[in-house]
């Protein structure tokens, strides 16, 4: 099984991606520089977290415009697997391989900090090796990580089972309270239609392994590596 | 030459945190009497004068539906002009 993580200029978590993949558990990982443009010999692509071009217009806005994305784009549809993390999530959102948009947290400041999350559906190649309903906590570090859709697109997403994970609190309660950034339904991941694109705000490369103080987030990477 | 001059700003309803900083900070500094507070973003573009208007006005709608705004979250409006080079 090949990965490739997508270098963007700013990215800033392509080397925690490569170490939970290459070094925590010894699969075959490969750097994609953004200007390049073949990706057939991938098995999963990573968009990693970071500033890339500096967030500058909207966070994501220009990496969206890599040359590397119009052939994402194209293995997406195709029915390759694509994690985008944090930056790479924003990236997913501003390309339309996600629905919604990600908007500056409600109070205005940058988060960086442990959250409790809910795996809301564990039906994925993404989340298979968690539980539905399992408590994970990991890290968040963003400023523009609010969660944003209509109502009607909340609805479809709920329906179709396609919210990954929530904020919630230890006991996996989806509250206000534990809603770190205001996002829509505490929404911290979603799913596209066919559930081979997963975007996500919080980190899960930075706990994956108990010297980081969580290693809930292996699971992730363990999923995509091993068949449903 | 055609000069474009666009506002970008958040849709009705989408909560803009720095709006609302600002407003508030100018509510502290005594000005009371603001009801509302759009924040957003200017951006102008100087265009090739062989376009003809319609194709200048096609090309900067296309530049900020595709680039400029996020058509989920965000509005904008174009200013026009012609401008001599």
């Amino acid at each position: 099984m090949k990965f490739g993580i997508v270098v963007f200029p700013g990215s800033n978590c392509d080397h925690d991606s490569y170490h939970v993949l290459r070094k925590v558990l010894g699969a075959e990982v490969f750097y994609i520089w953004h200007k390049e443009i073949s990706l057939r010999l991938f098995d999963a692509i990573v968009l990693p977290g970071g500033f890339s071009y500096g967030d500058y217009l909207r966070a994501g806005a220009v990496a969206r415009f890599s040359p590397v994305m119009k052939e994402i784009v194209e293995y997406a549809k195709a029915g390759g697997p694509v994690l985008g993390i944090c930056n790479g999530f924003q990236i997913l959102v501003e390309s339309g391989l996600l629905p919604g948009a990600l908007i500056p947290n409600g109070k205005m400041r940058f988060l960086c900090r442990d959250v409790f999350l809910k795996v809301t559906s564990s039906a994925s190649r993404f989340c298979h090796q968690y539980e539905t309903g399992e408590v994970l906590r990991m890290p968040v570090a963003h400023y523009r990580g609010n969660y944003f859709a209509e109502e009607d697109l909340l609805k479809r997403l709920q329906d179709e089972d396609r919210i990954a994970f929530q904020y919630c609190d230890a006991a996996g309660n989806v509250t206000e309270d534990d809603n770190p950034n205001g996002s829509k339904l505490n929404i911290a991941g979603i799913y596209n239609e066919y559930k081979n694109v997963l975007g996500m705000m919080p980190h899960p490369e930075r706990a994956s392994e108990s010297v980081l103080g969580s290693e809930d987030g292996l699971g992730l990477f363990k999923s995509l590596l091993e068949k449903i | 030459m055609w000069n474009a001059k666009i506002i970008v700003t958040y849709k009705p309803g989408i909560l803009d945190p720095e709006a609302k900083t600002i407003h508030h900070a100018l509510g502290s500094l005594g000005y009371d009497h603001i009801h509302d507070l759009t924040a957003g973003r200017y951006f102008e573009l100087n265009l090739d004068g062989q376009l003809t208007k319609a194709e200048a006005e096609t090309r900067v709608n296309e530049i900020c539906e595709k680039v400029l705004s996020n058509p989920v979250i965000q509005k904008f409006s174009v200013e026009l002009g012609e401008v001599k080079s």
